[in-house]
């Protein structure tokens, strides 16, 4: 009884409201058509291509998405290849090191540089420059100094330094940390700029507070800047971590997935299979399994983020 | 002269029938290095010169991982080319079966049929439900033991002439700090164990493997031979010691740096270019110096059907190309400068370096289909990653390998 009762009243509710349609197409009209192109772009490109990506991820296409359904054959393939399983583990281990790294790395400077320094436009040129740099230039660039014949080894030893090692690249064990110093180079200086921005966004006041207390400055940084700067940490967040899934061309730059399989990445796997492997349904269960790890991180932070109400900074 | 009166008569029969106004043929290719680029010019001129029509030349970087997607993506996309090389080999299979390719039936007759071709099993990728969609223009084979004669000099013994002698003096080299076995890092060490499984195993063997697809040849005996001297050569290999190109690895032999080396007969270009003589400065051993059969794939060209309402003169030129590709002359000028096998043996190749020689030598007694010829891209990638993986990772067993290699055996299609 109670349920149809509800039930009535949310018919009632929204027949006796006789603009409900209308309000929500032409309330707000010309912003709603300004938006028309972009909300096209999302649901045509965005969801209608994943959709594709999963759907054809569960055949048995080849080089043109012709195949049949096969159900979970390729996902079985996937997580039997031990390339796949390789990829998937260094993708976690330069991913936790690399947003832990380039966090705390660029929190650091930001604070060096927030110390009213002189020169700090021409620091801050310095500490940028290397993210206007293509990840290829970069990896090229870090294959010739860490190239164990060509370059720091190489060079130093030629010096006179007969026993200095230097050899990562070459490294199966250590190759992942010649990645990450890369890695580092190029994005914490970006880090960077956005720490000293939410930096900047303190008021005053707060520090004026702080020093009556007689809070010391690294205190008053960790306890009070720092959880205040909320918006500026997630925004981070989120691009180093996108940075880090679509890990691809510094990895193609610097070491082409050597040596052996131990630099191999996820979206590399992926590539190799749907282009020179010419296998679409391979290719696209890496994909997806990529996608869902994505979600798997982003569906509770959002949760947290946008559904409990009230806690928004 | 006489000779070239002859060609010269058949290029003017050609231009007969083609229209009267120039136009342009795009040719997709990845033929970049300079021996490659030299060789490619040579069908170019003849086109032009036989036809009148334009050759513009869109030479794609990155061979088959890099320009195979760009040239497949084209013609899928619907903005195909005027004609284009790929590998001979099953990675256009599809693109044939979806109708994207031009039947060249009616031009093979017109030309009295492809007897000359001097292994009909080139033209078993070419073939779909009878009809011929692309020309195979040479012939490729991996199965080449190069031997640098300069390191040999430095340890005081003779060039082995097989691939049991190479081995054994793998300690004297050593001894001596030289490379055993120079590799380039990437794909060249896939292409390492189909030679072993020619030259160790035996053409049954590669049969059985690579056209029959059988996982108990694979866990049988012969096979783990094969294995086992894959094991063998991983032992003589360091990651640190491994140079970023295949040219790189024809220097240090040149050099005297490095002994030996497995890798396809277009090594053979790089060594000239490096200014190194057969038989002096390396020396080159089919089938490691024990088999008598090659395995071999090469190049083919495809002409993509061209979209409604393309010019008619355009549509000729592509057969105009075809007929020139595959022409007595076409295949000479190419091919000695390519340092691939021609098609044809009717021809004069007396200009051909001695491995080419040798190589011609044994044509007669039929290709082998290597893994390039007869596995899908997919199977071929498989066998790449498990290659790459086996030589940098000890821990994975011979067993572990004749396993591995045998369940993608088992799924190849």
């Amino acid at each position: 009884m109670a349920e149809t009762a509800v039930r009535m009243e949310a018919g009632e509710r929204t027949t006796t409201r006789p603009g409900f349609l209308s309000r929500i197409f032409l309330h707000n009209l010309p912003a709603k058509i300004a938006a028309l192109p972009m909300v096209l772009t999302v649901l045509v490109v965005f969801v209608g291509c994943t959709i594709w990506t999963i759907y054809y991820s569960f055949t048995n296409s080849k080089l043109l998405p012709t195949g049949k359904f096969v159900g979970f054959d390729q996902y079985e393939r996937l997580f039997a290849t031990s390339r796949w399983n390789v990829s998937v583990w260094n993708l976690v281990a330069y991913g936790s090191m690399s947003l832990v790294f380039t966090l705390v790395i660029g929190f650091i400077l930001a604070v060096l540089i927030d110390q009213k320094i002189r020169f700090e436009s021409a620091f801050r040129t310095i500490m940028l420059y290397p993210f206007a740099l293509s990840f290829i230039v970069t990896g090229l660039v870090w294959q010739w100094i860490m190239n164990p014949t060509l370059g720091l080894q190489g060079t130093l030893r030629n010096l006179g330094w007969e026993n200095f090692t230097f050899d990562w690249i070459a490294n199966p064990r250590m190759v992942l940390f010649a990645l990450l110093i890369a890695g580092l180079w190029h994005g914490t200086g970006f880090c960077m700029v956005l720490m000293l921005a939410g930096l900047r966004g303190v008021d005053e006041e707060v520090w004026k507070a702080a020093r009556v207390d007689g809070i010391p400055t690294w205190r008053t940084y960790v306890s009070i800047v720092l959880p205040m700067m909320r918006g500026v940490l997630i925004t981070a967040i989120v691009i180093i971590g996108s940075g880090i899934v679509r890990l691809y061309d510094l990895v193609v730059a610097l070491t082409n997935g050597g040596p052996g399989i131990s630099s191999e990445v996820p979206a590399k796997y992926v590539f190799n299979y749907m282009f020179s492997g010419g296998n679409i349904g391979q290719g696209l269960a890496g994909a997806t399994m990529m996608l869902l790890t994505v979600l798997i991180i982003m569906i509770p932070w959002a949760y947290l983020e946008f559904g409990g109400k009230g806690r928004r900074a | 002269m006489k000779k070239f009166a002859v060609v010269a008569a058949m290029a003017t029969a050609f231009l007969g029938s083609t229209s009267a106004y120039a136009v342009d043929l795009e040719v997709t290719h990845w033929w970049t290095s300079a021996g490659e680029a030299a060789a490619i010019a040579e069908f170019a001129k003849l086109f032009e010169e036989q036809t009148g029509n334009t050759w513009v030349d869109s030479a794609l970087a990155g061979s088959g991982t890099g320009a195979n997607p760009v040239i497949i993506s084209r013609i899928i996309g619907g903005d195909p080319m005027g004609a284009t090389q790929m590998n001979t080999g099953r990675d256009a299979e599809e693109l044939i079966q979806a109708g994207l390719m031009r039947d060249l039936t009616p031009i093979v007759e017109e030309m009295g049929g492809l007897d000359f071709y001097v292994d009909q099993s080139l033209l078993e990728p070419c073939t779909y439900e009878g009809k011929i969609y692309c020309l195979p223009i040479n012939i490729h084979s991996w199965d080449w033991l190069w031997l640098s004669t300069a390191a040999y000099e430095k340890i005081g013994q003779p060039v082995p002439t097989t691939w049991d002698e190479y081995v054994a003096s793998w300690p004297a080299l050593q001894e001596a700090d030289i490379l055993p076995f120079g590799l380039a890092t990437g794909w060249p060490i896939s292409g390492v164990p189909g030679v072993l499984m020619s030259g160790i195993g035996g053409s049954d063997l590669v049969l059985a493997i690579n056209r029959d697809k059988s996982a108990d040849a694979v866990r049988g005996p012969e096979f783990r031979k094969v294995a086992e001297a894959m094991d063998a050569l991983r032992q003589v290999i360091s990651p640190e010691m491994m140079v970023p190109s295949f040219g790189d690895v024809g220097n240090q032999l040149l050099a005297g740096e490095a002994a030996g080396n497995i890798h396809g007969d277009w090594l053979a270009g790089d060594l000239q270019i490096a200014g190194g003589v057969p038989g002096e400065d390396y020396e080159c051993l089919p089938a490691l110096g024990l088999g008598d059969q090659l395995t071999g794939g090469g190049d083919s060209f495809y002409f993509p059907v061209l979209p409604e309402g393309t010019d008619p003169a355009v549509i000729q030129a592509q057969a105009d190309l075809a007929k020139i590709l595959i022409s007595p002359e076409g295949q000479l000028n190419f091919n000695l400068v390519k340092g691939s096998m021609p098609i044809r043996t009717d021809i004069d190749l007396s200009g051909a370096n001695p491995c080419m020689q040798k190589a011609i030598g044994m044509l007669g007694n039929g290709l082998l289909p290597s893994g390039d010829f007869a596995l899908s891209s997919d199977t071929q990638q498989q066998f790449q990653d498990l290659n790459i993986e086996f030589l940098d990772d000890d821990s994975i067993t011979v067993d572990d390998y004749i396993e591995r290699y045998a369940t993608i055996i088992e799924q190849a299609d």
